[in-house]
């Protein structure tokens, strides 16, 4: 008995693309925009505006704290947000605290801090302190809040905290201004229940774009300040801080990959509901 | 058994009251009795890390003498681990060194391989299972259009009503109302369900009526 072979409708091949083809639209929607940019505007969001106008607000021995609690698998999205709230504090003249819950962070952020601080001309231990990496998670935060120093006796090139000048009156929980945590999970939760609620110091966070959905409750309840959601709201914090960097160039692939993957989805419809119909 | 089994269960049940009591007892010995639990905690962690280090040899090394299918990574994984805390230890971990550069130029990027396939594997999967099958299934579509678009500066400029009528949302506008309002309130109750769960399995370790965590099927 001879097979018979039915050719494929437009519409059946429609439904049907091959996934290599999808890849390869994909991997150009995001290399392409790195070479021909657009430019577009990236208007802040007030979850993003709330967390700048509250830096602009303090005064220059205030605190902020920013805690880089990721790995490399997100630092595409993580990392430029820490560049973005460091170099903001910098130029506040703000004094500035940067440390990590997690052991991979410190390696990440400290070429940032060095170019930043290059950039603005300011000193370790004395403009900012570079804490790096302590054991324990959510013990460090408890311990922290009671005493930085004790919790983090050397900084991240060996010199003892005590005799950074930076960290002359910063001891413990009241003096904290601000605390920011940069997380690819929910690293956040650990600050708010330790750090938040029993001291009440004031808290943001930055996430990846699809962890920012399960932090909207938190902002709302105002336990969070505002928050830093994906690269997008990297990019909203440089368009802030006037200066165009990592998270505005990633802004260029991520629109015309969304652009593909929405045209993608819609094309995969009208072939199921062509084909829902003839049958 | 006493020692698998009644010592476990009384220890949890007196930590478990004990600290459930100090939480709410703002007293000095309240306080100094968390203080102990928590230095107490930093030891058993890094003693943890310890077994941790061993285990991982010791499963390794078990791979490599018995010739387990792959055991060729085995004798990788223990190279590499053997060879970071040795360079970590001779030139110390900052810019430039071994350590340092292995750090940045094998694992970020090799973390960031992995993680960055995943934009590849979602477009496919959304293309071929993103479908308007069912009423639901058509609202959940339409709003991760939107939201997709309100995530991105483009979805500003495809706003094309708003040359007609300047004051109407744009696709940004949408979405932040759909994480705002319909998003919240779906977390909302599902972060009280959770946390409502981990309360009653809480008190349900500390009475010793869920002991799974003891292992062997108790």
């Amino acid at each position: 008995m001879a097979e018979l072979k039915q050719e494929k409708t437009f519409w059946e091949k429609l439904v049907q693309i091959d996934r290599r083809f999808i890849y390869l639209i994909i991997a150009l929607a995001m290399t392409l925009p790195f070479f021909f940019q657009m430019g577009l505007p990236i208007p802040a969001t007030k979850e993003v505006k709330d967390i700048y106008d509250l830096i602009e607000t303090f005064k220059p021995n205030d605190v902020v704290i920013l805690s880089a609690d990721f790995d490399p698998s997100v630092s595409p999205e993580l990392l430029p947000m820490f560049d973005a709230m460091f170099r903001h504090c910098l130029k506040a003249g703000v004094k500035v605290i940067a440390m990590s819950l997690y052991i991979q962070g410190p390696g990440l952020i400290e070429p940032v801090i060095n170019q930043a601080a290059k950039d603005y001309n300011k000193v370790n231990g004395i403009d900012y302190a570079f804490l790096g990496w302590q054991y324990g998670y959510n013990l460090v935060v408890i311990n922290m809040m009671e005493n930085l120093k004790q919790t983090f006796p050397v900084d991240y090139y060996g010199e003892r905290t005590e005799d950074l000048p930076i960290l002359g009156n910063v001891n413990n929980y009241a003096d904290y201004d601000l605390i920011t945590s940069m997380n690819g999970s929910s690293t956040y939760m650990t600050w708010l229940l330790y750090a938040h609620e029993p001291y009440n110091v004031p808290m943001a966070c930055g996430v990846t774009a699809v962890s920012a959905a399960d932090v909207y409750p938190y902002i709302q309840s105002g336990q969070f300040i505002g928050m830093l959601g994906g690269l997008k709201g990297a990019a909203e914090y440089e368009t802030l801080i006037s200066e165009k960097r990592m998270a505005t160039m990633g802004m260029e692939a991520q629109n015309w990959a969304h652009i593909f993957i929405i045209l993608f989805i819609i094309i995969g419809n009208i072939g199921f509901f062509i084909i829902g119909r003839k049958k | 058994m006493l020692w698998k089994k009644q010592i476990p269960l009384a220890i949890t049940f007196i930590t478990g009251l004990v600290f459930g009591i100090q939480y709410f007892v703002p007293h000095r010995t309240s306080e100094n009795l968390f203080n102990a639990y928590v230095d107490w905690e930093i030891v058993i962690g890094i003693f943890g890390g310890i077994l941790a280090y061993i285990s991982f040899y010791r499963a390794h090394t078990m791979r490599i003498r018995k010739k387990a299918p792959a055991w060729q990574y085995s004798l990788v994984a223990i190279g590499i681990s053997l060879l970071m805390i040795f360079f970590g230890f001779i030139q110390g971990t900052e810019t430039g060194t071994f350590f340092s550069n292995m750090y940045f130029y094998v694992l970020v990027s090799i973390e960031g391989t992995m993680f960055s396939l995943l934009a590849f594997y979602i477009s496919s999967a959304a293309y071929r299972a993103f479908r308007a099958r069912s009423a639901q299934a058509t609202a959940l579509l339409i709003a991760a259009i939107i939201v997709m678009l309100g995530r991105i500066p483009l979805g500003e400029q495809l706003s094309f009503w708003k040359l007609i009528w300047s004051n109407a949302p744009s696709f940004t506008d949408i979405a932040n109302w759909i994480l705002n309002i319909p998003n919240m309130a779906a977390k909302r109750a599902m972060n009280l369900g959770i946390g409502l769960g981990i309360m009653m399995l809480s008190l349900k370790i500390v009475l010793g009526i869920e002991r799974s965590y003891m292992g062997s099927g108790d």
